[in-house]
């Protein structure tokens, strides 16, 4: 799809590009009921071009008890009658024009998405500005998953979170989603269908228990300072045999897990490699992967990551964590 | 499309205070005519569920509502013998309305029960047609929409008001959808099937008999009896008797008509010009008879005239009636029959030994008819009788009648006539009595005549010799005034104190006479817009080609008016609101764009007008002075309002 926006901070300083039009079929096919007009980066406002309109089973209803109202006061000649039943019909008319306004002209944007684990849920945040009155009774909406019902100010920009199931490592595509309302009569429905092309990253999923890090052959190419040192040098996963005077008690109090203080000299250097982890799933060797990525960060350690076709040196901090989570997630997935 | 039914939605009690309060005001007008346990039984159910819903106890169980519906059933059948018609199906949808409360917890509950709310409104429309029920019930439909509102606001709440107001602008463009569709949408002539029995009860005016205290009874209502105009000058008020129900035959006190006799050919009358020509409109009395002046010159399509010249429809006037008439005030009616003659002179012997004795005497002394009566209305205005509308009971007499004349001498019309017409009958002088209205208010508003229920009079026809049946009324002779000037007049005179007179109760007057021009024209234009209405108006209008099809007119204006909304709406929101800085800013930047000096996508103003300086040195200052103003204007802390005029003036200047 070539229909491409270019992302702008300040949609309303105008000089705003619109999305060229399509031929007249391609405007009127079906799928667009649901489908809307497939993924777009950028915002996305919806005009009258996006939001479908449709009665409710409760206007149905509606209609019903004005059809019984119609022959009632046609059968007893009441004029008071016919003037509530066409009052009530005009109503329902004007409803479809607030239910539609209420969505029209909103402004839905893709924020962020933060990595998340995989077995977590994905946040997807989105953006949504209102430039007119208050949209009360908005509904977001994942297929198959329950609907956020959010009120939005005049005005402003609101911050929406839909929560995703991430049960597989690798990028999570959010999908098209709904924003709809049954606002102020619930008579109508409109609604329209949205892909904002949103992805998030999944991690693998970090294997549960303690295991030694892989020894891969040159497990610690520190020179002088041995393990059992005087120097703290930080922490790692507490294994069985260490002695326990080395068990980090405080971070134990506060259950974050069993750690061990690590001696010695200049900073300990791990390599974290693919061919030293003793399973044979590739699923679970990442997952191990994963897990000694967060216990040498969180131990303060230098590590770095081997995999197949790639390598990270070792390093130390956030950005070197998710990049080693990042290539773990990515491990093997097409581009 | 899964429209996003969320069945976990819980009723907010704020929305079943919403739902109880409409249900509330919607039934209170059926409380005046329906039993009292129904209100009752109604009032109990809305409090126990609210009660439920504030102290957060369970609804109850399936089967207690069962056996309420059961007893509820049964009582509904003890109190109306059906479950159907109006009175019993009113009943019927209150009460499965309240019991549904007991059982409301889901949006779709609710839906229904406001949906009912709405249907409710029309039934009241069965009972009363009024200004003020339209009124009433156009601020019920406001209050059951806010329900409605409420029930699809999600948690946060913006107040009371907001409901009531969004409301308001929700029914205030229905309205000219509702008129053009009122006005337009076809009306059959007959019902599509047939009314319930007991549609019409309970309503007052005259009837087809005549006992003493009957009509003074009347003379106490200020209900409308029909509303006349008149094609040509109105008549004066001595000639204004509106002939109703004619009365043959008396026990003594009573009168009633003699139906097998006005089953007979109508009479054939010479009617002498100018007849006067007038349009009425007859509020519905559930009764056939309609009101004519005098005898009529014409009879409407869907009447008959019977025998002794009264109008009769064919059908009880369950709706009001317009029809135009032509009347003749000077005629005669010719010979009579035997028959006739027999009847109109038929007197019970064993009562009113008194009167009987002073009509003989009077017949002794004068034999010429035409003077006998002169004699006996001499001797009504010469001797002390009085004119009042609460005359002495005269029930408990024997001869009634003989009490009234030698005694009580106190009486309203009925009494007149009656003792009239039986002195005219024991004298020997063919009479008898003739009900209806006499008289009538100009609204000079409206230029109409109101005649009202206290217009109701009675008078006497007596035959005479070559001038047939002659009107001649009693009551003019003892009170003139109530015939010159009309009952109200005289009651105020009679009964009111002096001091209540004045300016106070001629604004009163004024005010009401203001009313009932307001509820003429509503009565005209809202409850009496039928078929043949409509065809006139449309006539009127030169749409003549629409006349049966008016549906299509009706579609295509309200299509019109729709689309058109919608067309608004779209291009509003194509639009949306730009605040005025912004725009200025706009066209700033499409003015520098011509020029060559385009802002991208994602630039920050003061990025631009720094890269805008650099390009077109000599704009700088300009486009200095414009970011800046702009950026306090939008981002700054405190704009103030004169930077914005301060903008625009930059902006207009700014011609690069």
């Amino acid at each position: 799809m070539d229909r491409t926006q270019t992302v702008f901070q300040q949609p309303a300083d105008g000089c705003s590009v619109p999305g060229q039009a399509q031929g007249i079929f391609w405007r009127f096919r079906p799928a667009r009921f649901l489908e809307g007009e497939g993924p777009q980066t950028g915002p996305v406002r919806l005009t009258l071009r996006r939001v479908f309109i449709v009665p409710t089973r409760y206007g149905m209803l509606f209609a019903v008890l004005l059809a019984v109202m119609l022959l009632g006061s046609i059968n007893y000649a009441n004029s008071l009658g016919f003037l509530l039943t066409f009052l009530l019909g005009g109503l329902a008319l004007v409803s479809i024009l607030y239910t539609y306004l209420n969505l029209a002209g909103l402004e839905i944007s893709a924020a962020r998405c933060e990595p998340v684990f995989a077995g977590e849920s994905a946040a997807f945040t989105l953006h949504t500005s209102n430039p007119g009155a208050t949209r009360y009774s908005v509904s977001l909406q994942l297929p198959g998953l329950p609907a956020q019902l959010v009120d939005l100010p005049p005005h402003e920009t609101s911050a929406i979170q839909l929560l995703h199931p991430a049960p597989q490592r690798g990028l999570l595509k959010m999908g098209r989603f709904t924003v709809a309302t049954r606002f102020p009569l619930g008579l109508f429905w409109a609604w329209s269908p949205l892909d904002l092309d949103m992805r998030c990253l999944v991690y693998p999923q970090p294997a549960t228990g303690h295991r030694p890090y892989p020894s891969g052959g040159d497990e610690l190419d520190s020179g002088p300072g041995q393990k059992g040192g005087d120097d703290f040098a930080g922490l790692r996963a507490h294994q069985r045999g260490e002695p326990l005077h080395h068990i980090h008690w405080k971070l134990a109090a506060r259950e974050q897990g069993l750690w061990s203080k690590q001696f010695g000299g200049g900073p300990s250097e791990l390599w974290l490699e693919w061919d030293a982890v003793a399973e044979p799933d590739t699923e679970a060797r990442l997952s191990w992967l994963c897990r000694w990525v967060l216990d040498a960060h969180t131990a303060g350690l230098r590590y770095g990551l081997r995999l197949p076709g790639l390598s990270l040196a070792p390093a130390q901090g956030e950005a070197h964590r998710a990049a080693c989570l990042r290539s773990l997630a990515l491990f093997g997935l097409a581009p | 499309m899964k429209q996003g039914e969320d069945h976990t939605y819980h009723l907010r009690t704020r929305t079943l205070l919403w739902i109880l309060g409409a249900l509330a005001l919607v039934s209170a007008p059926h409380v005046a005519h329906l039993p009292a346990w129904i209100s009752g039984f109604c009032l109990l159910l809305g409090v126990w569920r609210w009660l439920c819903a504030v102290r957060g106890r369970r609804l109850p169980s399936a089967w207690l509502r069962l056996s309420l519906t059961a007893l509820a059933l049964a009582g509904v059948y003890f109190s109306f013998n059906t479950l159907f018609g109006r009175d019993g199906g009113v009943a019927l949808l209150l009460i499965m309305l309240s019991l549904k409360l007991l059982e409301m917890r889901t949006r779709r509950d609710a839906f229904v029960v406001i949906v009912l709310a709405y249907f409710l409104v029309i039934t009241s429309f069965l009972y009363s047609q009024t200004i003020f029920m339209g009124a009433y019930m156009l601020a019920v439909v406001t209050v059951i929409t806010a329900a409605l509102i409420d029930l699809h606001r999600s948690r946060d709440y913006p107040g009371l008001a907001a409901n009531l107001q969004l409301a308001g602008k929700l029914l205030a463009p229905a309205l000219p959808v509702m008129l053009v569709l009122f006005v337009l949408f076809p009306r059959v002539s007959s019902p599509l099937w047939g009314m319930p029995e007991d549609s019409y009860n309970g309503t007052m005016g005259l009837d087809d008999k005549m006992e003493p205290g009957r009509i003074s009874r009347l003379a106490q209502s200020d209900a409308v009896a029909f509303r006349v105009a008149f094609a040509g000058p109105i008549p004066p008020p001595r000639q204004r008797y509106w002939r109703g129900p004619v009365l043959w035959e008396t026990d003594g006190a009573g009168w009633r008509a003699a139906p097998n006799l006005a089953l007979a050919e109508p009479l054939a009358f010479t009617g002498y010009l100018p007849a006067v020509n007038y349009t009425v409109t007859l509020e519905p009395h559930h009764r056939t008879w309609l009101f004519a002046l005098d005898l009529p010159a014409s009879v409407p399509p869907f009447a008959y005239v019977t025998h002794d010249l009264q109008l009769y429809a064919q059908e009880p006037l369950h709706e009001r009636l317009r029809y135009a008439m032509s009347s003749y005030t000077t005629y005669n009616t010719g010979p009579l029959t035997r028959r006739e003659r027999q009847r109109a002179l038929n007197i019970p012997m064993d009562t009113n030994p008194r009167l009987q004795a002073l009509a003989q005497r009077w017949r002794a002394e004068t034999p010429q008819p035409a003077q006998m009566v002169q004699r006996a209305l001499d001797y009504f205005r010469t001797q002390p009788f009085f004119y009042t509308l609460n005359p002495p009971l005269l029930t408990g007499s024997k001869h009634p009648m003989d009490a009234f004349l030698f005694e009580t001498r106190r009486g309203f019309c009925e009494h007149y006539a009656a003792a009239f017409a039986l002195l005219m009958r024991a004298a020997g002088i063919p009479a008898r009595i003739v009900t209806g209205y006499q008289g009538g208010e100009l609204n000079p508003m409206g230029d109409y005549l109101i005649v009202r229920q206290s217009d109701a009079h009675a008078w006497t026809e007596v035959w005479l010799q070559d001038r047939g049946w002659v009107r001649t009324d009693p009551t003019a002779a003892v009170s003139p005034a109530r015939i010159e000037r009309g009952v109200r007049a005289l009651s105020a005179e009679l009964e009111r104190d002096p001091a209540q007179q004045g300016l106070l109760a001629g604004m009163w007057h004024t005010l009401r006479l203001g009313w009932d021009t307001l509820d003429h024209g509503w009565n005209q234009w809202v409850l009496g817009y039928d078929h043949e209405r409509q065809r006139r108006l449309f006539d009127e209008w030169g749409l003549q080609a629409f006349r049966n099809n008016a549906m299509v007119l009706a579609v295509v204006l309200s299509s019109c008016i729709a689309v058109s909304l919608l067309l608004t709406a779209a291009l509003w929101a194509r639009r949306p609101p730009i605040e005025p800085v912004v725009r200025y800013y706009q066209t700033f930047c499409k003015r520098l764009a011509r020029r060559g000096v385009s802002r991208m996508p994602a630039e920050g103003p003061l990025q631009f007008a720094a890269r805008a300086a650099a390009l077109r040195p000599e704009l700088a200052s300009q486009v200095r002075l414009i970011t800046q103003l702009y950026t306090a204007l939008r981002y700054g802390a405190r704009p103030q309002p004169q930077w914005l005029g301060r903008l625009r003036q930059q902006v207009r200047v700014f011609r690069p």
